[in-house]
C-alpha cells in the first residue's frame, strides 16, 4: 500500500526539482500522446523543444521567444503577487484587453505628432487602464465580498466586446477602406515599443525584467511583501499581524490588473500593432500557468515564462511542419500543469510504500 | 484487587520519528477507578486509541476477561463492552439529544424507546436530560452528559474518559465525579486520563504513569501527594513559579462598558465588558471555553475594532486602533490558537519573529526588512526561553506545541509590554515548559507590566493572579482578589453548573 507521510516541513530540493520532474512528466506522456497520433515522439519534442532555440531556423525563432515570454512574464509577476495572498485574479485576460485600448487610444489620439512623451504617455494609459479593469472585482470584493474569481472572470468577456466594438467604431482607422482595425501603432514612430524589432526587443521585454527585480525586492525584503506571504499562509495570523485585508486585496489585484494593463500596451504598440477583434490570443490565461510553473517565485516565472514561449513556438512549428492539431499542443501545455499540481504534493509529503496489513 | 477485567502486556506502538508507547503494562480491575496520567504528549492519547480498536499496536497485547483481545476497529472494542468518551464532542447542533445518539448506534430502536431509555439511564445515574431538547442549546456539560449516556447505553465493562473535566465548572466536575463512582459501584471500570493531579486523587483507586510513552510508576494516588504525581510524570522536581512582592502601579489597562459582537458567526458577543489592571497586577481570567475568551482577546489585540474609549491604554484611547499602532504603545497580545493565529505555520521562526516584533525590535526601516536583525531576535527568544528547536530557519509547525507555545510567549514578553494579554498560555504545554512560561509572566508583572491571563486552568489562575473574574455567555464578573477564594466562590463566578439540575440518587 502506498501512504503519503506529511513532512515536518515543506522539503527544499522538491519545491525546486517538482518543475523540472513536471517537465520531464509532460515530455513523456505527451509524446506518448503524439505517438498515438500518428507522430514520431522524439521527432514532436525535438521540434517543440530544440527547434526554436538551434534548429535550422532558429534566427527566426529566438527573437519571437522574446516577443512571446515578455507579456507571459510580465502577467505572470502580477499574478503572483495576489496568488501569494490567496486573491485570485483570473481576468488578467481582460485588464490586458483595456490596457492595450486605453494605451492605443492615447497613442491614437495624438497620431500623427512627432513627441518623445507620446509613448510614455501611452505607458501609463495602459497601466491606469489595467488597474481600473482590476479595481472592479476589487471593490466588488472588499465593498460587498463577491467572489473575485467569478467578477474578474466575466470581465474577460466584458471587455473582449469593447474590444470587438472599438475596433469596428471608435478607434478604426479612417484610411482603412472600411476594413476593422485601428492604424497600426508600429507604423508610428512615437508610438511604438519596439526598441530593435530583428531581435525581439521591445519595451515590454524589459518592463518584464524590471518586474522580476522588483517584484523580488517586494517579496522578500519588503513589509508589504511579507503581509501578501504572511496572508497566503495564514490569514488569521497576518490579521494578528496588522495586515488590514481589503487593502491588501486593492494591491494585489491593482497591480496585477496594471501589470497586464501594460503587457497589452507594449503588444498593441508592437507585436499586434493594431487594435483588432482577434488582438488577445490568452496570454492573460497561460499566464496563470507560467505563475505556477514558477512556483509563484519572480525568478521561477522568469524561467517558466521562457519554457511556455518555447512550447508556444514550438508548437507552432509542430502544427506547420509536422501536421499535429492545435487541440494537441493545447493539451501538452495543460498537462505540464496538471503534473506540477499533481507533484507539487511531494513537497509538502512523502511516499512511503507499506506492507498492506490484514484487518 | 479484585478480578482484573483488562490486562495490558508490553504495548509499543511507534510513529515515524517518535515512539508513542514503549513496552507499557499495567491491569486495570473490575469497578476499578483507574487514572492514566502523564504530561501532554506522554502517549495517553495513543494508549487509549489502542484499547479502543482506533489505532492497532506494534507489539504486545491485550487480555479482556482472561481472553486475547485485538480489537480491529471501535465497533468490535463496542461489542466487547469497551465505550470512550472523547475530549472533543462529536455531536450535530442541529440536531436533538435523542437523534444524536441515535446516530451512533447500529440498530438504533424507535424513538418513543429510546427517549425512554435515555429517560432511565439518565436518572439512575444523577445526569437528568431532556432527550427531546437540541444540542445547540446545551452547554458543555450537558453536551458531555450525552456522550457518556451514548456510551451508557451500550451498558459498558470499561468507560474511557479522555480529559473530560477540561470544560467543566468545578461544580459539574462534582457531578460527574457522582455519577463515576455509582458506575463504579456497579462494577464498571473506568480508565480516566488526565493530568489534574487534584481530580485524580479524589476519583481514582489507581494511577498508572507514563513519560515519553513509557510506564515509568504506578500509585494509589489517595495515599501520594501531588507533588510526588508530579514528579513521577515530569522525572524532576517542578519548581513552583516564585512572585516577588511588589507594589502595585497606576492603571495602565482600563476597559469600560465594552461590548462588540463577534466576527465569527458562532462566537460570543461581548456584554458590558468593565476591568481595570494596574501596573505590576496579574488580572486571571477564567470561564469555560466559548464565552467570550478570544472576542476579549481580539478586542485587546485590534483585531476587533470598538467604540475609542471602550478601551484606554495609560488614559488614552485605543479602540479605534489597529494591532501596529497598539504594539506601539506597548500592549501586546498572545492569541491561544498558536498554529495559524499568533504564528504562521509554514514560515520561519525569524519571519514569526518578524510578524510582531518588527515595530517594537526595530526591525524595519521605511517598510523594508532587516531580516538580520530579526534573527538576531528569534535567537534571543529561542535562547531566553529554552526554545527546543535546531534553529530560527526551522518552520513554526516543525515545532512541538509546547516549544511554539513558549516562542510565541517569549516573543511578547522580550519586547518588554507595558500590557500583556495572553490566552491559554500553557494550553497542551507540558508542566516544566508551563512553569517556565507561568515565572516569564510573573516576572513581567514584577517588572512593572500590567498582565491580563485569560485561562481555562484554575490551577494556573490562582498560582499567578493578583485578582480573579470570570467569563460567562460574554458577561465578565467584578474582578475580586484572588487571595482567599474558594473553589465555589470561583464556580459560581463561572455561571455556576451552567443550571445543571442534579438528581439525587
Amino acid at each position: 500500500m502506498i501512504v503519503l507521510e506529511k513532512r515536518p516541513q515543506p522539503s527544499r530540493e522538491w519545491a525546486l526539482a517538482t518543475p523540472l520532474v513536471a517537465v520531464l512528466a509532460t515530455m513523456i506522456v505527451g509524446g506518448l500522446l503524439f505517438g498515438a497520433l500518428g507522430t514520431n515522439p522524439l521527432v514532436a519534442i525535438r521540434t517543440i523543444f530544440w527547434d526554436p532555440l538551434f534548429g535550422e531556423f532558429a534566427f527566426y525563432y529566438r527573437p519571437q521567444l522574446l516577443v512571446k515570454g515578455a507579456p507571459l512574464v510580465l502577467i505572470a509577476i502580477g499574478l503572483s503577487l495576489g496568488f501569494k495572498a490567496g486573491i485570485w485574479n483570473i481576468g488578467a485576460e481582460g485588464q490586458y484587453i483595456i490596457g492595450a485600448l486605453v494605451g492605443a487610444g492615447i497613442g491614437l489620439a495624438f497620431y500623427p505628432l512627432d513627441a518623445w512623451y507620446v509613448f510614455p504617455l501611452m505607458v501609463i494609459g495602459g497601466a491606469v487602464g489595467g488597474w481600473a479593469w482590476a479595481m472592479i472585482p476589487a471593490l466588488l470584493k472588499v465593498r460587498f465580498g463577491t467572489n473575485e474569481i467569478l467578477v474578474s472572470l466575466m470581465l474577460v468577456y466584458v471587455a473582449e466586446q469593447l474590444l470587438a466594438s472599438m475596433s469596428l467604431g471608435l478607434l478604426k482607422n479612417p484610411e482603412g477602406h472600411g476594413f476593422p482595425g485601428s492604424r497600426n501603432l508600429a507604423d508610428y514612430p512615437s508610438a511604438t515599443s519596439w526598441i530593435n524589432q530583428d531581435v525581439g526587443l521591445h519595451w515590454g521585454v524589459a518592463f518584464a525584467l524590471i518586474a522580476v527585480i522588483f517584484a523580488y525586492v517586494l517579496l522578500n525584503r519588503h513589509m508589504l511583501g511579507f503581509h501578501i506571504r504572511l496572508t497566503g499562509d495564514a490569514p488569521r495570523a497576518a490579521r494578528f499581524a496588522g495586515v488590514n485585508p481589503a487593502r491588501l486585496i486593492l494591491f494585489c489585484l491593482g497591480a496585477s490588473g496594471a501589470l497586464a494593463g501594460l503587457a497589452g500596451l507594449f503588444e498593441i504598440s508592437g507585436p499586434a500593432g493594431q487594435v483588432s477583434i482577434d488582438f488577445n490570443i490568452g496570454y492573460g490565461f497561460t499566464a496563470i500557468i507560467v505563475a505556477f510553473l514558477g512556483r509563484l517565485h519572480p525568478v521561477g516565472i522568469l524561467l517558466a515564462g521562457a519554457l511556455m514561449a518555447l512550447t508556444y513556438i514550438g508548437g507552432e512549428i509542430a502544427q506547420s511542419q509536422l501536421g499535429l492539431p492545435a487541440a494537441a499542443i493545447q493539451v501538452f501545455q495543460g498537462m505540464l500543469l496538471f503534473f506540477l499540481l499533481a507533484l507539487d504534493l511531494l513537497t509538502n509529503f512523502r511516499v512511503r510504500m507499506r506492507k498492506s496489513e490484514v484487518a | 484487587m479484585t478480578e482484573t477485567l483488562l490486562s495490558l502486556r508490553g504495548l509499543t506502538k511507534a510513529y515515524p520519528g517518535v515512539v508513542a508507547n514503549s513496552n507499557v503494562s499495567f491491569d486495570i480491575g473490575v469497578g476499578e477507578i483507574h487514572a492514566l496520567l502523564g504530561e501532554n504528549g506522554a502517549g495517553k492519547s495513543t494508549l487509549v486509541k489502542m484499547i479502543y480498536g482506533l489505532v492497532k499496536p506494534d507489539s504486545g497485547t491485550m487480555v479482556l476477561r482472561g481472553k486475547p483481545f485485538a480489537p480491529a476497529e471501535p465497533r468490535s472494542a463496542r461489542a466487547d463492552g469497551i465505550a470512550m468518551v472523547f475530549q472533543h464532542f462529536s455531536l450535530f447542533d442541529a440536531l436533538n439529544v435523542a437523534e444524536n445518539i441515535a446516530l451512533g448506534m447500529e440498530t438504533p430502536p424507535p424513538m418513543r424507546d429510546l427517549a425512554r431509555r435515555i429517560r432511565e439511564v439518565s436518572e439512575a445515574y444523577g445526569l437528568p436530560l431532556d432527550p427531546f431538547r437540541t444540542v445547540g442549546d446545551l452547554s458543555a456539560g450537558e453536551r458531555q452528559r450525552v456522550e457518556i449516556i451514548r456510551c451508557l447505553l451500550q451498558d459498558p465493562k470499561l468507560l474511557i474518559m479522555d480529559e473530560p473535566t477540561s470544560v467543566l465548572t468545578p461544580q459539574e466536575v462534582q457531578i460527574l465525579f457522582e455519577t463515576l463512582r455509582k458506575l463504579s459501584s456497579e462494577g464498571t471500570a473506568i480508565l480516566y486520563i488526565s493530568h489534574k493531579l487534584e481530580e485524580i486523587r479524589s476519583l481514582c483507586d489507581h494511577a498508572t504513569v507514563l513519560r515519553l510513552g513509557k510506564n515509568v510508576g504506578e500509585c494509589v494516588p489517595r495515599e501520594t501527594s501531588a507533588s510526588e504525581m508530579a514528579e513521577l510524570m515530569v522525572g524532576s522536581a517542578l519548581k513552583t513559579p516564585q512572585r516577588a512582592g511588589r507594589e502595585l502601579g497606576e492603571v495602565a489597562l482600563d476597559i469600560s462598558g465594552l461590548s462588540a459582537a463577534s466576527p465569527s458567526a458562532f462566537g460570543t458577543a461581548l456584554k458590558n465588558v468593565h476591568l481595570t489592571v494596574r501596573k505590576g497586577e496579574v488580572l486571571g481570567i477564567g470561564g469555560v471555553a466559548g464565552n467570550g475568551q478570544d472576542e476579549l482577546l481580539g478586542v485587546l489585540s485590534g483585531e476587533i475594532l470598538t467604540a475609542p474609549d471602550a478601551v484606554r491604554l495609560d488614559g488614552a484611547p485605543v479602540g479605534q486602533m489597529g494591532p501596529t499602532a497598539r504594539r506601539k504603545l506597548g500592549l501586546l497580545t498572545a492569541p491561544e490558537e498558536r498554529l495559524g493565529h499568533s504564528a504562521a505555520p509554514d514560515m520561519s521562526l525569524t519571519e514569526n519573529a518578524m510578524l510582531t516584533g518588527s515595530v517594537r525590535e526595530n526591525l524595519e526601516r521605511n517598510g523594508f526588512l532587516k531580516w538580520g536583525a530579526a534573527e538576531d531576535f528569534a535567537r534571543r527568544i529561542i535562547e531566553a526561553f529554552d526554545v527546543r528547536t535546531p534553529g530560527p530557519d526551522n518552520a513554526a509547525r516543525s515545532l512541538s506545541g509546547g516549544n511554539l507555545q513558549k516562542f510565541v510567549i517569549g516573543r511578547e514578553v522580550l519586547q518588554k509590554p507595558q500590557v500583556l494579554v495572553v490566552n491559554q498560555p500553557t494550553w497542551g504545554v507540558d508542566a516544566s515548559a508551563a512553569s517556565a512560561i507561568r515565572q516569564a509572566i510573573l516576572d513581567l508583572a514584577a517588572g512593572g507590566a500590567a498582565v491580563v491571563c485569560i485561562s481555562q486552568d484554575l490551577d494556573e489562575l490562582m498560582e499567578i493572579s493578583d485578582r480573579f473574574a470570570a467569563l460567562n455567555e460574554g458577561r465578565l464578573s467584578t474582578p475580586r482578589d484572588a487571595a482567599g477564594l474558594t473553589v465555589e466562590e470561583i464556580g459560581l463566578m463561572m455561571g455556576g453548573a451552567h443550571g445543571m439540575e442534579v438528581a439525587h440518587v
